[in-house]
């Protein structure tokens, strides 16, 4: 039986999906829960197949809850686990998700963004955005990776379990239906070979030792008596979550010294305004790019001070200003005007984002 | 004479915690009866050190931290799954999941419905007390047909509401040889102990997945007094479920 998935950097062309399956094998992951959902049933496939090699198991469970729950239960036996969904199954992904958040669980989940609402489609879309920061009765403590390539797809799901392990956070790998079925070349390596360690992970139940009498027991709880203990328990979440906030997110950009407009997008789309950047600068357009590659924690502040000053902001997504809202509540107070390109759950290509671009500057 | 009796401890199952003792539920609640017989026999199998306890939301969770092992809260009705996501990380631990007729009939069903189709090497308790006790009595799937509850306040009618879920009986009909299932009754702990002992074996064995529901009491809910609590579960909850172990892997079979 080969220890290691990778061994070598390997250089190949496949689709989105598949790139997840290798990743979370390279990155030590020992078990996936699953429930079939378009598009992201290949991860399960590939998973499936590869996984008996390197002695690891998968769980086909009876639903997105049960998907979540039981990846809760490994997680806790300090076993690295993960799922993915996408669409409905990401409503009921917001239940194991919250509990997670509230008893600290590092819940890793892959998530192909769905068009919605409802079952809608299964291909581009950026409308999981909402949910997958902010979903559930709670505060959004959670990590999410807006992924644009599927180099980021495999670099992403491998941090995704470090940043889950190590700051204990349910962490997202965010794609979507196009990224999920295309193909496209990537390099797949051992995270070693770049001098990535896998985080040690922890035995939250079942470490060795009569409870009791060697150790004490653990218990842990989601429900509490009183509002001043969950208050207490909510802002000493919050605490942890603001203190390591500056260390997770994660952002790029380009063009924005000169520039007098910003186009500002994730995921996906940034794909397109990147390409458009790149067209508009060969015709002297002044013109540059923010792509926040974390959307929870979001690079608010970085986005603040590349704005200052510029003469516009356009925000394009394929949602109806999901993105958006973090933009405006991070810069309250910046007299930038916005303007707008949402395309719900439809494509966008570079051209469209240069004629927007275009026509702001007439 | 009075105080010295009060300063002698209770005999209690050695893998019970004492310092949480005495127990969170209700007066003449029968989860005290059902804790004690599992606690009996997980001390007989002395299993304890490989125990993972998950415990669902309902007046289940107030037994998070019942015993000396680790125990997990979960959310109502995902106990099972949670005990099988465990279950397939580490394998050799005793995984128990422990939720009410609320949990386990209706709003978790599916869970507890395909573990048993995997036949999940888990055991899994459910106590049955005829309705939503820690929301305040509301009508569960196991309300007796007539009885009052306060989403049932003129009695369960069988036309509107069907009939109560029989669990044992549904799901020893779709498990396969090897796995266990049983009801048994906080009136008679003895035997609901054994049953716990059997179940346990099951899943030490891995011969199959193990449930077993516990008739119990709630007079909190009920507004009856202890010799109407009594009655209400020796006669006519046992009319309706039949104490008995439905499915055993040991050869000789039931009790």
């Amino acid at each position: 039986m080969a220890t290691k998935p990778i061994e070598k950097d390997n250089h190949v062309f496949v689709t989105g999906n598949e790139v997840v399956a290798w990743a979370a094998l390279a990155a030590e992951a020992k078990i996936m829960y699953g429930y079939p959902i378009t598009p992201q049933n290949e991860i399960m496939h590939y998973w499936t197949r590869l996984a008996p090699k390197f002695d690891r198991n998968f769980l086909q469970t009876e639903d997105e809850l049960s998907a979540g729950f039981t990846t809760c239960g490994g997680v806790l036996t300090g076993t690295r686990a993960f799922t993915a969904t996408a669409g409905p199954g990401t409503i009921l992904m917001q239940e194991p998700l919250t509990m997670a958040e509230m008893m600290r669980i590092p819940l890793v989940v892959a998530v192909q963004q769905r068009g919605g609402p409802s079952t809608a489609t299964v291909i581009y879309s950026q409308q999981e955005v909402t949910m997958c920061c902010y979903g559930g009765n709670g505060e959004g403590f959670r990590v999410v990776y807006s992924t644009s390539s599927h180099q980021d797809l495999f670099d992403y799901t491998i941090k995704a379990f470090n940043t889950a392990w190590k700051y204990r956070f349910p962490t997202i790998v965010l794609g979507d239906g196009y990224q999920a079925k295309m193909r496209e070349a990537v390099t797949m390596y051992d995270p070693a070979s770049r001098g990535i360690v896998m985080e040690d992970t922890e035995q939250f139940i079942g470490s060795p030792g009569l409870c009791g009498t060697d150790r004490e027991p653990k218990f842990h709880k989601n429900t509490f008596n009183t509002e001043e203990e969950l208050l207490e328990i909510v802002n000493s979440i919050k605490a942890d979550y603001d203190a390591v906030k500056d260390e997770i997110v994660e952002y790029e950009c380009g063009d924005v010294d000169d520039a007098e407009i910003i186009v500002i997008a994730h995921g996906v789309v940034s794909r397109a305004i990147k390409e458009a950047v790149k067209i508009l600068r060969k015709e002297g357009v002044k013109v540059g790019y923010f792509r926040p590659i974390t959307l929870r924690p979001f690079p608010g502040k970085a986005l603040k001070e590349i704005v200052e000053g510029k003469k516009g902001m356009l925000v394009v997504e394929s949602a109806l200003g999901q993105m958006k809202r973090f933009v405006t509540d991070e810069l309250y107070g910046c007299t930038v005007p916005i303007t707008e390109y949402f395309k719900p759950g439809k494509g966008v290509s570079s051209d469209e984002v240069v004629m927007q671009v275009k026509t702001m500057m007439k | 004479m009075a105080t010295e009796i009060t300063n002698v401890a209770p005999p209690m199952p050695a893998c019970w915690r004492k310092e949480t003792k005495t127990h969170k539920f209700c007066p003449g609640c029968g989860h005290g009866i059902v804790l004690k017989a599992l606690g009996e026999a997980i001390d007989e199998l002395g299993i304890q050190a490989d125990v993972i306890f998950t415990v669902d939301i309902g007046c289940c969770l107030l037994a998070v931290d019942f015993f000396n092992f680790d125990t997990v809260q979960t959310h109502h009705g995902r106990t099972n799954a949670v005990a099988c996501g465990v279950k397939r990380a580490t394998p050799e631990k005793i995984c128990i999941a422990y939720m009410g007729d609320g949990g386990g009939y209706a709003i978790g069903s599916q869970h507890l419905l395909n573990a048993a189709a995997r036949n999940e090497k888990i055991t899994s308790i459910l106590v049955n007390n005829t309705n939503y006790g820690m929301t305040g009595g509301q009508m569960a799937p196991t309300t007796l047909p007539g009885q009052k509850t306060e989403t049932s306040p003129y009695g369960r009618s069988v036309e509107q509401q069907g009939e109560p879920t029989h669990g044992p009986e549904m799901l020893s009909a779709m498990l396969p040889e090897g796995a266990y299932v049983a009801r048994g009754t906080v009136a008679k702990p003895k035997q609901l102990k054994k049953f716990f002992v059997n179940a346990l074996k099951a899943q030490m064995n891995r011969s199959g997945f193990s449930f077993v529901e516990a008739l119990s009491t709630c007079p909190t809910n009920w507004s009856t007094n202890a010799k109407k609590t009594w009655e209400f579960l020796e006669k006519d909850m046992t009319d309706v479920f039949p104490v008995q172990e439905f499915k055993t892997p040991q050869e000789g079979g039931k009790e």
